[in-house]
């Protein structure tokens, strides 16, 4: 009885207890559920948009697709610059059934090309490196002949494939290097700076010269393709595909015939340079500056011991000194202070200065020296010019003052970029009161303006900018702005854009165009006159010019003391000079010419400038027009 | 009272409504499994052998009258824990660790016999005297517990002793233990974690814990499971990508996607709806099970039916749990869905069980 009635009151207990605990328990599971649920509603609805966009990320891969570089061309269609096509012979080891095939394989290949013992041993390294749907490099710069027998026998070896490569060559070498410039593998800076979109895939960018001013132009647009890939890496298939467009080629005003001519007369020199400019277009047709370099060292990288040696090199073959190089432009500038001189009413054409071989300001004993020791006697501005008086210039700028000086040279482009197309290109210095206090911290002296009056002292030009000054001299005043490419040819128009300077409108009126014909009379003078600094070089010319010399000093000679070349290092010997413009009455060219250490002017400097002013009016301009008629 | 039972015995005892949802839940296991092997036709054909076989052992059990067997029930225990002891002794590792019992004409991995064995035991010795339980007996139960628990997790196999583990655990708090008492093995428990932790846990389980709680410290090494998976999931959305259009499974971003991830599959493919679809399933087998272990007869068929359906359950929380990033990563399938041999083989054998309880129930007399 006792243990019935416990039974049967342990089964009332145990039902209840049970039916407690499974309640619980269901709650607990449907509690759980709801957890799960909730944690999938974050996942999925509140973070839909984060996840997608990762899921996005893993898939779809963006490749892409390299466009040709454009090509430059010189003025008259020699190809400067090139993409040169190589072919390597590339493996797909998935392709290949196994270890045993791949051998016999490496035996057949051999049979019909050279691979040397080397290419393999470093095939097989990257063969266990790489995955196996990926290409492997067997190897490179195939021939042409190599490229044509592996297409016929491409059906015994279904695993090969053969690719074209693109790499920058420059087929002239060294010729006009200095203004081609080079492309190179990008650098951590320039990754700072480019749309790195546009640079996928693509490691090389213009470094300097063209390449570099117009790597917009010439590097095209990159396409893309936006790819599926699964977790291993391999194209599951294509999404969407934005074709590349090609760069656009460049046609230089340059003529390289001419600029070959140029560097290899003044190759004897140890650093030279010489920039000549159509005046009429600003057109640059040669800028020459040596030593120069190879431009396609540079291409697929340096090696260090090579660029080394051109860096620590004496004459630094890799300072373009037609722009770069900044240098007393000595005498040279005469014609534009002289003409400083008419426009400021300071002097007129006939105003005359006694010149008895040095210059003295009023209570100073420091006397100017003329390059003359005796003197020039009477001078006016056409004969200043054609001996190249300095007694004229200094009284002249004396009288004339910095401020103005300055002002009137500034307005010929000196102490200010000429706005080449080309990167790196230095202002030289016109220097002014200005200029002294705020960068030396000093107050200006009356003597240091007597000196800039023969292009002496603080200030500095560029050959680019002596260049750019003659011709607007013989433009009488209109200023053309440089330009190394003359223009471009657009793949989408079909046909070449010309480049139009900016500032053609820019031009120096002078209060008289008389002015203009006494300083070009100078300067004619100075070849053609009978005491013309340079007149040993016009003798039985074809046709008339005109040209100024200049010897710029390197370093200034003490009172007592007078310049000697032989007792000087040659790095201490004066820079030698030139500038000038031909035909006269209708210029064609204009040039400027230094040779540095190159002594006098008029002995080195000018017979230069003759010859290649005759190569080009009586070689290239009389080819150029009898096949233009 | 007499004439609302049947006059004879059914030719077959099955409970229709777990059955059919069983089917159901194989089928759309089978169709995401087509989708997360990529197609896969023979792995396909494999799954369906195994889940085949697992119906009819499960229809099997289920004709079985547990009251005949009830006397096996310690000695089908005992020779579970030396089958495991053996494991660990001339077991056959694979993937580092010693699972499997080589029997010549198949592997065996005595484990699973033990998700079985140790709910029928538990239930029998406990269920088989008043409850609540004594603390004699409830010592007792948990030194049964703990053996195998031990074993399985020497393999060493954390999932499935941590499993084996939460469902003696189930049998006991189902069997009305004291709830103080339950509060202080709580307290038990977490005191022991840091000897767990330091002494216990091998170095990739603790790989596996670190990474669950910071996954983005190793994105390319441990944590790239749980990352890949929460992709897959999260990019789903509501809708899902479409069947065969995961991008994260199909493309196989996604690690382990037939096995243990395949949920993060089926999310990312039939996104939330399919996911309430599916969790419906399961929440009604889930009620089903807790209905039939309610309304069985005796002590024994309930704490063995609610065991076995709340391990059920503990399996389907901790996989998707892990998938989403809410535990650990901790190696269990997602039940009836993942690919696997032996672990719908027992399952179904548990719901062979739970049937054979439910069906059989009328016949038993007072």
């Amino acid at each position: 009885m006792t243990r019935a009635k416990l039974i049967i009151k342990d089964s009332v207990l145990e039902n209840k207890i049970f039916g407690n605990r499974f309640l619980l328990a269901w709650s607990i599971t449907l509690f759980m559920f709801l957890v799960i649920i909730s944690r999938l509603f974050y996942l999925q609805i509140i973070n839909y948009q984060h996840y997608t966009t990762l899921s996005e990320d893993n898939r779809i891969k963006v490749v892409s697709i390299l466009p040709s570089r454009g090509l430059i061309y010189d003025r008259n269609g020699v190809l400067l610059a090139k993409n040169r096509i190589s072919y390597s012979l590339e493996v797909i080891p998935e392709k290949v059934k196994n270890h045993l095939a791949m051998e016999t394989m490496l035996n057949d290949l051999q049979t019909i090309i050279t691979i040397t013992a080397e290419d393999i041993i470093s095939f097989k390294k990257k063969l266990t490196q790489t995955r196996s749907f990926k290409t492997v490099l067997l190897r490179q710069k195939l021939t042409e002949n190599e490229v044509a027998k592996l297409a016929v026998q491409h059906h015994r070896f279904p695993s090969i494939k053969i690719k074209q490569n693109q790499s920058r060559f420059y087929p002239l070498g060294s010729v006009g290097g200095h203004i081609i410039g080079y492309v190179g593998r990008i650098n951590e800076q320039e990754l700072k700076t480019i749309n790195k979109s546009d640079y996928l895939n693509n490691n090389y960018i213009g470094k300097i010269g063209l390449e570099k001013y117009y790597e917009t132009e010439l590097h095209g647009k990159t396409g893309s393709q936006h790819v599926e890939i699964n977790v291993r890496g391999r194209i599951i298939r294509t999404l969407k595909r934005t074709p590349a467009v090609a760069g656009k080629d460049l046609y230089l005003n340059v003529d390289i015939a001419f600029q070959n001519y140029i560097e290899q007369l003044i190759s004897k020199y140890d650093a030279a340079a010489v920039v000549a400019i159509e005046p009429k277009t600003g057109g640059i047709l040669a800028l020459a500056s040596t030593p120069n370099y190879d431009p396609n060292l540079f291409v697929n990288g340096i090696d260090h011991k090579t660029y080394a040696s051109l860096l620590n090199s004496e004459f630094r073959p890799l300072l373009n000194r037609a722009i770069r190089g900044q240098y007393p432009p000595g005498s040279t500038i005469k014609p534009m202070v002289g003409l400083a001189g008419l426009e400021y009413g300071i002097r007129t054409a006939r105003s005359r200065t006694w010149c008895r071989g040095w210059y003295r300001l009023k209570g100073h004993k420091h006397r100017y020296r003329d390059w003359k020791r005796y003197g020039h006697g009477s001078m006016n501005l056409h004969t200043a010019i054609e001996q190249s008086c300095d007694v004229y210039f200094y009284s002249l700028a004396h009288d004339l003052g910095i401020e103005r000086l300055h002002t009137f040279m500034n307005r010929f482009g000196f102490g200010k970029k000429t706005g080449i197309d080309l990167t790196g290109e230095l202002s030289g210095l016109m220097p002014s009161r200005e200029w002294k206090r705020r960068v030396r911290k000093q107050y200006w002296y009356p003597g240091e303006t007597i000196i800039t009056g023969i292009g002496q002292g603080f200030m500095l030009a560029t050959p680019l900018q002596l260049a750019v000054a003659t011709a607007t001299l013989s433009n009488r005043g209109t200023i053309r702005q440089p330009k190394i490419v003359f223009g471009m040819d657009d793949e989408k128009i079909g046909e070449m854009v010309i480049i139009q300077s900016s500032n053609l409108d820019v031009s120096i009126d002078l209060k008289q165009e008389y002015f203009w014909d006494s300083a070009i009379g100078g300067m004619k003078a100075v070849v053609h006159g009978k005491r013309g600094s340079a007149r040993k070089i016009a003798k039985k010319s074809k046709y008339r010019f005109a040209g100024k010399t200049g010897t710029a000093q390197v370093i200034s000679i003490k009172q007592n003391e007078r310049y000697d070349a032989k007792k000087l290092a040659k790095k201490y010997h004066d820079h030698s000079l030139f500038i000038a413009f031909a035909p006269l009455n209708n210029p064609e060219i204009a040039l400027s010419i230094i040779v540095e250490n190159g002594g006098s002017g008029s002995k080195t400097a000018a017979p230069l400038a003759k010859k290649i002013l005759d190569y080009y009016l009586l070689n290239t301009l009389s080819v150029y027009l009898s096949t233009k008629n | 009272m007499q004439n609302n039972w049947p006059q004879r015995k059914p030719l077959i005892f099955i409970d229709k409504y777990l059955f059919f949802s069983l089917v159901l839940l194989s089928c759309v296991g089978l169709i995401i499994l087509y989708s997360a092997s990529n197609q896969n036709t023979s792995l396909i054909l494999r799954q369906i052998v195994r889940l085949l076989i697992g119906f009819i052992i499960m229809l099997s059990i289920a004709q079985m009258n547990l009251q005949k067997i009830i006397s096996w029930i310690p000695w089908i225990y005992l020779i579970g824990v030396i089958l495991l002891a053996l494991v660990l002794i001339i077991g056959d590792s694979s993937k580092g660790a010693q699972r499997w019992l080589n029997l010549g004409l198949f592997r065996f991995q005595p484990s699973e016999l033990m998700k079985i064995t140790l709910p029928l035991m538990l239930a029998w010795y406990i269920g088989n005297k008043p409850l609540p339980p004594t603390y004699t007996r409830l010592l007792l139960a948990i030194i049964m517990i703990v053996i195998p628990v031990v074993l399985i997790f020497k393999e060493p196999d954390l999932g499935t002793s941590l499993l084996i583990a939460s469902s003696g655990v189930f049998v006991i708090l189902l069997a009305g233990m004291n709830w103080r008492l339950i509060a202080s093995f709580v307290a038990v428990i977490v005191a022991f974690i840091p000897i767990l932790w330091f002494y216990i846990m091998h170095e990739y389980q603790q790989n596996r814990v670190l990474t669950f709680l910071n996954p983005e410290s190793d994105p390319l090494g441990a944590g790239y499971h749980i990352i890949q998976s929460k992709i897959a999931i999260g990019s789903g959305g509501l809708y899902g990508k479409g069947w065969l259009k995961g991008t994260q499974s199909q493309l196989q971003f996604l690690p382990e996607r037939t096995t243990d991830f395949i949920f993060a599959v089926y999310s990312e493919e039939f996104g939330l709806m399919g996911i309430l679809f599916l969790l419906m399933i399961y929440f009604f087998i889930l009620t089903k099970g807790l209905y039939v272990a309610l309304h069985a007869q005796d002590s024994f068929s309930r704490l063995l039916v609610g065991s076995l359906i709340l391990t059920f359950f503990v399996y389907i929380f901790v996989n998707i749990s892990m998938v989403t990033g809410l535990l650990p990563v901790v190696g269990l399938p997602l039940p009836l869905i993942s690919y696997g041999g032996t672990s719908i083989v027992t399952l179904m054998a548990g719901f062979g069980l739970i049937m054979s309880v439910h069906t059989h129930r009328r016949f038993l007399s007072y």
